[in-house]
């Protein structure tokens, strides 16, 4: 799960990671009330949407005036903001964060997250803030410094010291990194996160440690332990389909493509996606309609396939294995009675009560194929979407 | 002989009165397996399925002399019965659980360090040795005792791989569903190891998907050190940069993690990588 980045900051206070002063606001007006509040002479503007890349087209600005400000929260509220992360589409602009401005001296890298080859959590930094880590992790390896952390020992001050060395920093710095790092690890611990990175993190011509983003990302299956983290879900950044799929236990991403898929499995939905593309059609979508699963989640299930327009036709891959395909089956037709199929769907149904399935799908004078194996139903159903 | 797994092994349930516990637990006795008990907390004393209940792992292991064991709990108490299981000395520890909070794995796999302990999982299908021991969710009758063992991180890609390697008269020595999460009990390499050192195994199939490199890993370790054929697909080529596919281990960050670099990587040290899934048991079939 995401937040935004004032939420991460405000977390970030809980902390004692020190952030830039400032708040968030919702409407033009608030905007400039901050920036009052805030006083001096200038001002940063930030769009709070859940991606990264804003500043390259337009979602962070600086603000001179107060006028100003006024002007750029007209601009950005209510408008779409696409970025290098985002999709065509864009994510909504419904909050901006208007802060004070810093005179930045350095520009630094500090993040966490879960290696899963070395399975500790780890600090990676660098003093080339303020770019892509990962190109520069990439083109210049030599400037980025990691640590593990060992869960039963925890972050260590030789490790903070370690890494204040590599970025360069001197006398108090060095106790103030060590502040952010043991402050950044606490957080992480406590409220389950699976990243944390602060981008830049800068340090202030006075020498203070700040940071001047804020990033975090938390672990789907701990969320629920979490009220207030899951209180700061914001689902206008996410995929209306998507949100959709969530409240009823399904695994759906959105995708590009004409031909939709509902599968049993994350490997065999990955799998299905990937045959319709080597049979010259493309996915409209990720679904796994997971193992436990009923009609009426079935059902839901095809309606989200079918309430995006760009599908053409529909694939359906079974492996019965916990999952019973006369279910499947019966969970497709509940659908077709509720809404208007006018799409070709192509069935696969293998493993546990295929038979029953397949006869349950079977004379129904609807327009469903029955495939005898998976490469003949991949191919077939780009057929159905190519003829269409 | 198979790997991990036979006819003798002695199993036992943790979760083993809720609703899965008991789904799965009558399915394993069905097919055969030396299923012993279960353990239910405050239910020790009880039976369930004509079998014994305990309150305790300890209990179990003591009064039955199982050697292994199948986890069915929900997620926030899973890392709690892993560590049980560890405690007692139990050998392999089956976890199908999926949703365990990763940071709470973190810490079952550094408090596992140096135990002699296996875990395969968790969000995985299980272990199955077809005609002899089945522990797991895995639908049994597709199985065929034989000669090719299967090691996958997605369980129904497992199941579409025993299929096709039945179809083909091959079946299966040992098939190994090391689980869709990112940090979990044996990998590739683990299982590939085994594969090699086993009579019975005359070639392997491995199922990938993105994310992690694991498979990177498992490639290097076939090139040096596996003679017996491998096969393997790796899925999640279409799968966009930065989303999860519905497995918590499944996605792609800063570039690493691909199909394509994984297949790459595969193919580089000579192993017959298939494009499509349904090419799996024909491609198996081809190199014997």
């Amino acid at each position: 799960m995401n937040i935004h980045e004032y939420q991460a900051k405000q977390l970030f206070q809980q902390y004692g990671i020190s952030v830039p002063e400032g708040k968030h606001a919702a409407t033009p007006e608030t905007a400039l009330q901050v920036a009052q509040a805030l006083g001096g002479e200038g001002w940063v503007v930030k769009a709070q949407v859940h991606a990264g890349g804003r500043g390259k087209v337009g979602g962070v600005k600086l603000a001179k005036t107060l006028a100003e400000v006024s002007e750029f929260s007209r601009a950005l509220l209510g408008q779409r903001l696409i970025t290098i992360q985002t999709d065509s589409l864009g994510l909504p602009i419904n909050a901006l964060l208007i802060e004070k401005i810093y005179p930045i001296k350095r520009e630094l890298y500090l993040s966490l997250v879960v290696d899963r080859g070395s399975e500790r959590i780890i600090f990676i930094a660098s003093a080339a803030g303020g770019m892509d880590i990962e190109t520069v992790a990439h083109e210049t390896p030599e400037q980025i410094i990691s640590v593990a952390v060992h869960p039963a020992a925890g972050l260590q001050g030789y490790q903070c010291r370690k890494v204040a060395y590599a970025l360069g920093l001197k006398g108090a710095q060095i106790k103030a990194l060590t502040k952010i790092m043991q402050g950044l690890y606490d957080l992480f611990l406590a409220k389950d996160a699976s990243q944390i990175e602060i981008n830049p993190l800068i340090e202030t011509h006075s020498g203070e440690l700040m940071a001047l983003d804020a990033k975090i990302n938390f672990d789907d299956n701990a969320v629920a332990l979490h009220a207030d983290i899951l209180a700061m879900k914001d689902p206008s950044q996410e995929d209306d389909k998507e949100n959709l799929a969530q409240q009823f236990g399904l695994n759906y991403i959105t995708l590009e493509g004409n031909i939709g898929c509902m599968v049993n499995g994350a490997g065999l939905a990955m799998a299905t996606m990937d045959l319709v593309k080597l049979k010259g059609g493309l996915p409209a979508n990720f679904l796994d309609v997971g193992g436990g699963t009923n009609i009426e989640k079935v059902c839901e299930a095809f309606k989200l396939i079918l309430s995006d327009s760009s599908v053409k036709a529909v694939l359906v891959n079974i492996f019965g294995g916990i999952v019973q395909c006369d279910v499947i089956a019966a969970g497709i037709l509940a659908a077709i009675e509720q809404i208007h199929v006018a799409v070709p769907v192509v069935v696969r149904l293998e493993g546990t009560n295929a038979e029953q399935g397949r006869a349950l799908l079977s004379n129904t004078g609807l327009n469903i194929y029955a495939a005898e194996d998976l490469a003949h139903a991949a191919e077939q159903v780009v057929a159905l979407a190519e003829a269409v | 002989m198979s790997i991990l797994i036979n006819k003798d092994t002695k199993v036992i349930c943790q979760g083993f009165t809720g609703k899965q516990g008991s789904f799965h637990s009558q399915q394993a006795l069905d097919y055969g397996t030396q299923l012993v008990g279960g353990v239910t907390p405050e239910r020790g004393g009880e039976e369930h399925l004509g079998l014994p209940v305990f309150n305790t792992v300890q209990d179990a292991v003591n009064n039955t002399g199982a050697t292994a064991t199948v986890i069915y709990v929900p997620p926030f108490y899973a890392a709690d019965a892993i560590l049980e299981a560890v405690d007692a000395g139990i050998e392999l520890i089956v976890c199908i659980t999926e949703g365990i909070p990763i940071l709470q794995m973190l810490r079952v796999k550094a408090a596992m360090a140096g135990t002699g302990s296996l875990l395969v999982g968790p969000n995985c299908p299980g272990v199955i040795t077809p005609g002899a021991c089945k522990i797991g969710i895995m639908p049994g009758k597709i199985h065929l005792p034989g000669m090719i063992g299967i090691v996958s991180r997605s369980g129904t890609l497992t199941y579409e791989s025993v299929h096709q390697t039945t179809a083909q008269g091959l079946g299966q020595s040992t098939c190994v569903g090391i689980g869709g999460d990112p940090i979990h009990g044996m990998n590739f390499v683990d299982v590939l190891a085994r594969f090699q050192a086993d009579e019975q195994t005359q070639g392997i199939v491995m199922v990938g998907e993105i994310g992690g490199t694991e498979e990177e890993a498992a490639a290097d370790y076939i090139k040096a050190h596996v003679t017996k054929p491998v096969v393997a697909y790796i899925a999640g080529q279409t799968a966009p940069a930065g989303k999860r596919m519905g497995h918590a281990g499944a996605i792609v960050t800063g570039g690493k993690g691909t199909a394509t670099g994984k297949i790459a990587a595969l193919k580089a040290a000579g192993i017959e990588v298939v494009n499509s899934p349904t090419d799996i048991g024909v491609a198996m079939k081809g190199c014997l």
